[in-house]
């Protein structure tokens, strides 16, 4: 395999920055479509995950690749919702910054 | 043994009226609505009728005794296996004589309300209550069942209310309907207690087996007691409480003369024929379980009828309104019933007071409801319920003097009409028993016939007054049954009632007892004599009686300040005492710890709101947070 000499470790690196680069950017940017790019980040994270520990631990099975094809669809389903959502959104309030985005407060 | 389900229809008939007119009515000209309870009542009559002359006159006693028979009984609400409340019909001597006497007097309160009512507002309202109030009564009459009879005793309290309350625009007439219904009710808490009581120790309702002399009812008497009285003696004296609150027994009593609120017809009909004669009737129904188990609840019920008889008679003295007159007078003839069932024994002629009672009753509802009839009759001709706007009617209405004359002779007890034949047998069996209570009964026995002819007089006699137009004879339709009560009243006292209404069902021989018959009349010949000097022509002598005997006069007139009593008692101790204290506790207690706990949550839930800003991100941040966190917390408690 092509993976054969890369340890383990190396995929779990790169998953957890991806990780937590998604969060971060979730949580600080206000553009709508940026949160929406950081969540992908953390989605692809995830996938990086069950790719590689399917190979590591169960080679002549293909489960953790068939999820990561079923995360894939997920997120793409996903993101023409929430770009719906979006489009709305901007409609309305002629912005797609959430912080200008609060009316469902008290 | 004849087959009697057919007295089923005797109830369903006004029901089925009642449901058709009550939900319909009023898309139809009001007068289909009186022409169809009219009918139904006359098909329920007819169905009592046929019942009474076969029960009595074909069938008659089997053995030398009268069957009991039930001819309808379901089980409707089953406790254990001897513990049931049935429906049912039950077909015996005293069920029988009162769908006669139901049957009859509605049927004249319906014929007669045709034209008394006529172009009322809720005419057909008024017909669908007459209906309900037949068919309640009729449940109660036939019910096999202290239980059943307690729901149909219910059904007639509400009919009543919705009866005197009819003229619901007037306050007086609220007022009325209220006072009736709360009075009852509360006697009726004695009435529950005491069904609860009894059906606890005899472990059954059916009224059959509470009264057969080898009953439950009679061997339990002998069980435990409390202040001196067994509890089959409390449960029957709490019964005979609902009786006394129904009937209008002192102290209960209150309510009755506010009833006449209601319209004439309702007051014949409910106060004074019919719905007042239950309690009379649920004695009577129990009257072996009294007789043989509880004599000390006897002596209750006698000393409450004989009481109330005296004291309905000297209030009766006085009064001006003439439906008030006749109000106490029912009270006071009730309180004659009661007292004559308190003075009864069982069996044979022992049972001669149980017999008078039935026989007053049947008497009574025949004269009293013409005495009603007649006084709507004079209602409708003066608009006035005063005597002292009436005077010299005799020329203006032939038809109602003479047969409210006939009336007013029955009641006195003139022979040979029915009271006096009725009154005589009440009057020997209280000799027979005790002479303080007949000294009471020949007492009022005098006053009846004062006040009826001073009543007399006082309508018929004396001067005219100034009418705003002529009165004028009722129509047809309203004299009527005027004059068919006139007949009853005057024939009734024939029947053989002790061949046919006795304690122990088995027929006997009753005698007029001429050491009775003969002063009781001479008392009432003195009564009509006083009444005739007193009021026949106008004079100055009942000013100069009243004011000679002011104190008493003043009593009698406001009813000796029962009502006044009633309303300090509630008034100022009732609600003083004990229901603003309940109220403080409401408000200061109960309520506060609600409102405590209310004013938690709002304070609390305005100092997090905050956290609800509406910004994404920020709850993104705490869900975030608090799963890292969460983690952290699992990972150190999972590590070790």
């Amino acid at each position: 395999m092509m993976t054969q000499g890369i340890p383990l470790y190396y995929f779990l690196i790169i998953s957890t920055l991806m990780f937590f680069i998604g969060v971060f950017g979730f949580l600080t940017r206000r553009n709508l479509i940026t949160m929406l790019m950081s969540i992908e980040l953390v989605l692809n994270s995830v996938n990086i995950n069950f790719v590689a520990f399917n190979s590591y631990l169960v080679p002549h099975r293909m489960q953790g690749q068939f999820f990561s094809l079923i995360v894939i669809a997920v997120a793409a389903a996903e993101a023409a919702v929430a770009i719906a959502i979006i489009i709305n959104i901007y409609r309305n309030f002629r912005s797609i910054e959430t912080d200008k985005v609060n009316e469902m407060k008290y | 043994m004849t087959n009697y389900s057919y007295t089923l229809l005797i109830p369903l008939i006004p029901l089925t009226i009642f449901l058709l007119t009550g939900l319909s009515g009023h898309r139809f000209k009001p007068i289909y609505s009186g022409l169809a309870g009219t009918m139904g009542l006359t098909m329920a009559a007819f169905l009592s009728y046929i019942t009474a002359i076969r029960y009595f006159f074909i069938d008659g006693p089997v053995n030398g005794m009268y069957p009991q028979i039930k001819a309808i009984s379901t089980v409707w609400l089953r406790f254990t296996d001897t513990l049931h409340i049935d429906m049912g019909i039950l077909i015996d001597p005293i069920s029988v004589m009162m769908l006669v006497v139901v049957t009859t007097v509605s049927l004249m309160a319906h014929i007669y309300s045709l034209g008394y009512m006529k172009g009322e507002r809720g005419f057909a309202r008024f017909y669908s209550f007459l209906s309900l109030f037949s068919f309640s009564m009729l449940g109660l009459v036939l019910a096999t069942n202290i239980f059943q009879m307690y729901i149909f005793w219910e059904l007639v309290g509400v009919s009543s209310f919705l009866l005197i309350g009819f003229y619901y625009e007037k306050p007086s007439a609220v007022a009325a309907s209220k006072k009736a219904f709360i009075v009852t009710r509360f006697a009726d808490l004695g009435f529950l207690i005491g069904i609860l009581m009894l059906s606890f120790t005899t472990d059954t309702f059916d009224f059959i087996s509470l009264t057969s002399s080898t009953g439950p009812a009679i061997a339990s008497s002998a069980g435990t007691a409390f202040m001196g009285l067994s509890v089959i003696s409390w449960a029957l004296i709490l019964i005979f409480i609902g009786g006394a609150g129904k009937s209008a027994m002192f102290p209960l009593h209150i309510w009755l003369p506010d009833a006449m609120e209601g319209p004439t017809p309702v007051s014949a009909l409910i106060h004074a024929a019919t719905m007042v004669v239950a309690g009379v009737y649920l004695v009577a129904r129990l009257f072996p379980a009294y007789a043989l188990t509880a004599p000390d609840a006897l002596h209750v019920v006698a000393w409450v009828g004989g009481f109330s008889s005296l004291f309905a008679a000297v209030i009766a003295l006085t009064q001006i309104d003439i439906k008030r007159v006749l109000a106490f007078s029912t009270m006071s003839q009730i309180g004659y019933m009661m007292m004559a069932l308190g003075v009864s024994g069982y069996g044979d002629h022992e049972g001669l007071g149980y017999m008078a009672s039935m026989f007053h009753l049947f008497t009574h509802a025949m004269f009293k409801a013409l005495l009603f009839l007649g006084a709507g009759s004079i209602i409708h001709a003066v608009h006035s319920n005063n005597m002292t706007d009436m005077g010299g009617l005799r020329k203006y209405l032939p038809i109602t003097h003479i047969t409210f004359l006939i009336a007013c002779l029955t009641i006195a007890g003139i022979p040979p009409l029915s009271g006096f034949w009725s009154k005589d047998e009440i009057l020997a069996a209280a000799l027979h028993h005790n002479p303080v209570l007949f000294a009471i009964g020949f007492g009022v026995a005098g006053l009846t016939a004062f006040y009826m002819f001073r009543l007399y007089y006082n309508i018929f006699w004396g001067h005219d007054r100034h009418y705003h137009h002529t009165p004028h004879e009722s129509p047809l339709v309203m004299t009527i049954p005027l004059m068919f009560l006139a007949l009853a009243a005057i024939f009734s006292g024939f029947l053989p009632f002790s061949h046919m209404v006795t304690s122990d069902l088995k027929p006997f021989e009753a005698h007029t007892d001429l050491a009775v018959a003969i002063p009781s009349v001479l008392i009432a010949l003195a009564g009509i004599g006083v009444a005739t000097v007193m009021y026949r022509k106008p004079n100055t002598l009942p000013d100069r009686l009243a004011s000679s005997i002011k104190v008493l006069y003043t009593a009698s007139l406001r009813k000796f300040w029962i009502d006044e009593i009633y309303q300090f008692v509630t008034k100022k101790i009732l609600f003083a005492g004990v229901s603003r204290p309940i109220a403080w506790f409401d408000r200061h207690v109960i309520d506060a710890t609600m409102n405590l706990v209310g004013w938690v949550v709002v304070t609390t839930s305005s100092k997090i709101k905050g956290f609800q800003s509406g910004q994404v991100q920020q709850y993104a941040a705490v869900f975030i947070s608090s799963v890292i966190l969460l983690v952290l917390v699992f990972v150190y408690l999972f590590s070790n």
